[in-house]
């Protein structure tokens, strides 16, 4: 219990922190300083830091003159054995397939795609002026820097793993606040992801003070003896789906029913202790706390059914490793330990995968969390040396991140050229990323690039806890149940009627371009400046590029014929928020 | 170069659906009728509603039941208006317009996990990495809704329930999702039309520019959907999913619980013109107790919906035009479990379907008398889809083309049943 006396202090120390910062502004402009900051400060951030080191040696920061573009490799600005590697495994399948990459996307293009990934949200239009002026030939794995250093960074990383642990629905008796906490404070301490694994797996305690706890709990909404807790844990942190072998062997791969029962026999000593509480008020009963418990179990192995009917028995076993059955030996311990060990576990492997598929769209196997014999990936080679460095690196997430962010498969423009239309997951092709894909945005991402575009974020102070309410709050609309008892649930949001009757007629978007004192649109229009200023403006908030010349004579040309001014700024306004350009993380 | 058979398409059972219909007549006579058929029924206006019963709705209990067998639960047949056909004693209103339904009783699936099996059911096809294929609703969508150019609101509506991706027909012909309150959020834009018709055209510039630069599907998808939704936002036909304008006596008789609700708004959305609404009633995942959820809350609202929704179209003259499927993602262990319940079962199952012009008060198949395999010819959730395509006049050997050029069976391959079609 010591153990997580200490770090729900720490979790709470970092709360405090984080409430401050965030109560200053929505998403923070520290970026912009922090790059400013970096050649004269002597004090390094923790991350800037361990890149250095990761650096020594191999790195290299390649000046670039202009008339060596085209001869020179891309780069940007920073490069390691490993990018190196990423490069040349990416570019072998495009020689084998014979097609040729799409040209480096330009930065404006660039910066909005890293933003939507890393931070969760489109750059701020001042943020993208500065970084369209500045000419350094390391401004791109700069940026990547100081967005790693963001708090908008946890922010983001935090809405993706709490979705993915507990569902956008909470469900009841779970605590999506201390969820979040536990992994703020992951994200933003940069843990290794084998001890969040770890603390996720092995969890005990009340649900608001050890936050980690909420995750095995959302699995344990029904007495389902682990079952549903041992196939999301395998799923999700392994990238292996075993969920059918609870009833018989797999139909596609090796998976025995057997070891499916092994692997939940180190989730039987779990019980959930839901508290309830008298409320005076009402004269009911009440939910007061939830709290996760280790019983011993009453007897060394598991029982299941076969689909023949017989009882079978199952004891601890990871995969061909036997673990010390006693009743009293903590079991989940003990997985985690035989999760994270080895030179390229699972877990490794699972992470790397599904990290490549946030940035690019796709990962090396399709779908992401169904690796194995039966589902080769696309590049094999390179998947195994990104899982066996991310070992190495200790497990740092925001290393890997950068691995995949500076590489030259990221920075390519999104439009596709003829000589690599093959290239096309979307129609069932193998992805070889010869071009960014477009991607849709997640309905977070989207909420915080309307608050961002529309400046929301400058009129408010609001704290973390009640900026999240208001967002939930939003999201809700669009998040459908399966009716199962496994809480699965989608969101019905992507190209969807709904989506675009919330940004057609939304509250959002009406109050943003309403033009009310103080907001956006108003201090745009009530500013200097031509009409093509403003339309500049415009663009800048929502596209983030400045408009092109036919962009901005078409603009001109629809607001000077309309009577009312404000009105044709409005209905311009309105438009770029609901244009596929702006959509899209592109 | 040896290509590995997808799963769930070996040559058994493509050899099996050659068979079935290889021997009732020569193949190729079959399918020129089959498509004769077709242009005849197309020219009216066809629509299908789907049951959809999230979970897995325990059948043993509902439409094949097992008196006397050790599988056989707490409950007992009753006598239906077909002479024959039995089923729960908790749906004594469906029992009396049993002879506008049919039972198939030989559903055999494989699929046990909530997922791939919502998958199949949905699309007939198994889960495969390289294609997502089209769930039923979104072929409807794609095959009868664009010939409907008077229907201004989406030609798959989906009532409580998410239903199923529309795969490689992208996204224009996926689900409409709705809630049974009739409420759409934001369909209201509170401006008149000459502000919304200069907003989209300022819009059009900046879209058009965007998709000439090259990026691939999404970004001319957009462009569909904010068509519809603009159609949506416009229309008159809105009104059908205003269920509060039904008289009470109306809304009474379908049951005041989301089910009926949504049963109700299905049949005016059919009415408008509608091809393919999907409801859902969820909660059917009953690894425990289910006898008691099923008496208590299950059962009277399906008993209720059914029969409310069956009696009213066939009123108003509609039910040989509007095809009734029911269904879940399996069916549920035979063998009860230490909880009094029932766990996935896929190997033996009942699909109901009704309606559309098919023949009625037939009970198709059979399982053996402890439930837990079928005896003599099993079906797949291709030949459920392939019976529903008949009814609404899409031919069942039609061939879409996915987006990587790959001919693409609709619906597996599935062939429509026999009996109910004759």
């Amino acid at each position: 219990m010591h153990r997580w006396n200490l770090s729900s202090n720490c979790a709470n120390f970092l709360t405090v922190g984080f409430v401050v910062a965030l109560a200053c502004c929505f998403v923070s402009y520290s970026t912009e300083v922090a790059a400013a900051r970096r050649p004269s400060s002597n004090k390094k951030t923790a991350s800037a830091k361990r890149r250095s080191v990761a650096k020594r040696g191999a790195s290299t920061r390649v000046e670039r003159t202009k008339s060596s573009r085209n001869s020179e490799p891309f780069t940007t600005g920073w490069s390691d054995t490993i990018i190196e590697f990423i490069n040349r495994q990416v570019r072998q399948a495009w020689e084998e397939k014979k097609i040729q990459s799409s040209p480096v996307a330009d930065d404006a293009e660039w910066l909005r795609r890293v933003y939507l990934d890393i931070a969760g949200c489109i750059p701020p239009a001042e943020v993208v002026e500065k970084f369209l002026a500045n000419k350094d030939k390391a401004r791109r794995s700069k940026m990547i820097d100081s967005l790693l250093d963001d708090s908008a960074y946890v922010r983001n990383w935090t809405t993706i793993w709490t979705n993915l642990c507990i569902g956008r629905q909470t469900p009841r008796r779970t605590s999506r606040r201390a969820m979040q906490k536990f992994f703020r404070e992951a994200f933003a301490k940069n843990r290794s992801w084998n001890v969040v694994v770890r603390d996720l797996v092995t969890a005990e305690g009340h649900f608001e003070e050890n936050g980690a706890v909420n995750y095995l709990l959302a699995q344990m909404t029904m007495r389902d003896q682990g079952v549903q807790a041992t196939a999301k844990t395998i799923r999700l942190f392994m990238g292996i789906q075993v969920q059918c072998t609870q009833c018989h062997d797999h139909p596609t791969n090796d998976w025995k029913q057997d070891q499916f029962w092994q692997f939940n026999s180190f989730f039987r000593q779990m019980r959930r202790v839901d508290h309830r509480q008298y409320d005076p008020n009402t004269g009911r009963m009440v939910d007061d706390f939830s709290e996760l418990v280790r019983r011993d179990l009453a007897e060394e192995g598991v029982f299941f059914e076969k689909r023949s009917g017989l009882m079978q028995i199952a004891y601890p076993f990871f995969f061909d490793t036997e673990v010390d059955p006693s009743v009293g030996l903590d079991r989940r311990t003990e997985l985690a330990k035989l999760m994270v060990a080895g030179g390229r576990p699972y877990i490794a492997m699972a992470f790397v995968n599904r990290l490549w598929s946030h940035f690019f769209g796709y990962g090396f196997t399709r779908p992401i969390d169904d690796m194995g014999p039966h589902n080769s990936p696309s590049h094999p080679e390179l998947l195994e040396r990104l899982a066996m460095e991310f070992v190495q690196s200790r497990y740092d997430v925001k290393q890997l991140i950068r691995w995949i962010t500076n590489s030259k498969a990221y920075n390519l423009t999104s439009r596709v050229t003829r000589t690599n239309q093959i290239d096309n997951p979307a129609a069932g092709e193998t992805a070889l990323f010869s071009h960014m894909y477009v991607k849709s945005m997640e309905a977070e991402q989207l909420y915080d690039s309307l608050i961002i575009a529309t400046g929301a974020h400058m009129s408010g102070r609001s704290s973390w806890d009640q900026s999240e309410r208001q967002r939930q709050q939003w999201l809700r609309q669009f998040v459908i149940a399966f009716g199962t008892d496994e809480n699965d649930e989608t969101t019905m949001f992507n190209g969807t009627i709904p989506q675009a009757l919330m940004m057609m007629n939304g509250q959002l978007i009406q109050n943003a371009i309403s033009a009310k004192k103080g907001n956006f649109l108003h201090s745009t229009l009530s500013g200097k400046g031509s009409d093509a200023v403003k339309i500049r403006k415009l663009y800048l908030a929502t596209l983030n590029r400045y408009p092109s010349r036919r962009d901005t004579l078409s603009a001109t040309k629809l607001i000077r014929s309309r009577s009312n001014k404000l009105d044709a700024y409005q209905d311009l306004f309105w438009a770029l928020l609901n244009s596929n350009e702006f959509i899209f993380n592109h | 170069m040896i290509l590995p058979t997808p799963h769930g398409m070996n040559r058994r059972h493509f050899m099996r659906h050659l068979a079935s219909s290889a021997a009732t007549l020569p193949a190729l006579q079959f399918i020129s009728q089959l498509q004769a058929h077709a242009v005849e029924v197309q020219k009216r206006q066809k629509a299908c509603i789907l049951m959809w019963m999230g979970g897995g709705p325990p059948t043993i209990d509902i439409w094949d039941l097992k008196p006397g067998s050790k599988n056989g639960g707490e409950f007992q047949p009753i006598n239906t208006n077909v002479p024959g056909i039995q089923i729960c004693e908790h749906m004594p209103k469906t029992a009396m317009v049993m002879d506008k339904l049919s039972l198939v009783r030989s559903m055999s699936t494989r699929e046990a996990d909530h997922g791939r099996g919502r998958y199949y059911l949905h699309t007939s096809f198994v889960p495969n990495p390289t294609v997502v294929h089209p769930t039923f609703g979104s072929v409807v969508s794609y095959e009868l809704g664009t010939k409907r150019d008077e229907l201004d609101i989406p030609a798959f509506v989906s009532v409580n329930a998410p239903s199923g991706s529309p795969g490689y027909l992208g996204a224009s012909h996926a689900p409409f999702v709705v809630g049974s309150n009739g409420q759409i959020r934001n369909a209201d834009m509170g401006k008149d039309k000459d502000r919304l018709r200069q907003r989209l055209a300022m819009m059009n510039v900046i879209e058009t520019n965007f998709i000439n630069s090259n990026r691939g599907e999404l970004p001319k998808s957009h462009k569909d959907i904010y068509k519809k939704s603009v159609n949506l936002m416009t229309s008159e036909q809105m009104q059908a999913f205003k269920i509060d304008q039904e008289p009470p006596k109306v809304s009474e008789a379908y049951g005041a619980n989301n089910f009926g609700r949504g049963l109700l708004m299905a049949r005016r959305l059919v009415e408008t013109g509608v091809p393919f609404v999907e409801v859902g009633m969820g909660g059917w995942d009953l690894h425990a107790n289910v006898f008691n959820a099923l008496e208590t809350q299950r059962l009277p609202q399906l008993d209720q919906g059914i029969a409310a929704l069956t009696q009213d179209l066939s009123q108003r003259g509609m039910l040989d035009d509007v095809v009734l499927v029911w269904m879940g993602e399996f069916g549920r262990t035979p063998r009860i479990n230490q909880n009094v319940g029932r766990d996935h079962w896929a190997r033996s199952w009942t699909v109901m379907i009704g309606g559309g012009g098919l023949n009625y008060g037939q009970a198709i198949g059979e399982t053996d008398g402890d439930g837990v395999s079928v005896v003599g010819k099993s079906y797949l959730p291709g030949d459920i889809w392939a019976t529903a395509s008949y009814a609404l006049g899409i031919p069942t050997t039609r061939m879409h083309t996915s987006k990587r050029g790959r001919p693409m069976k609709l619906i597996n391959g599935g062939v429509p049943i026999k009996e109910l079609i004759d």
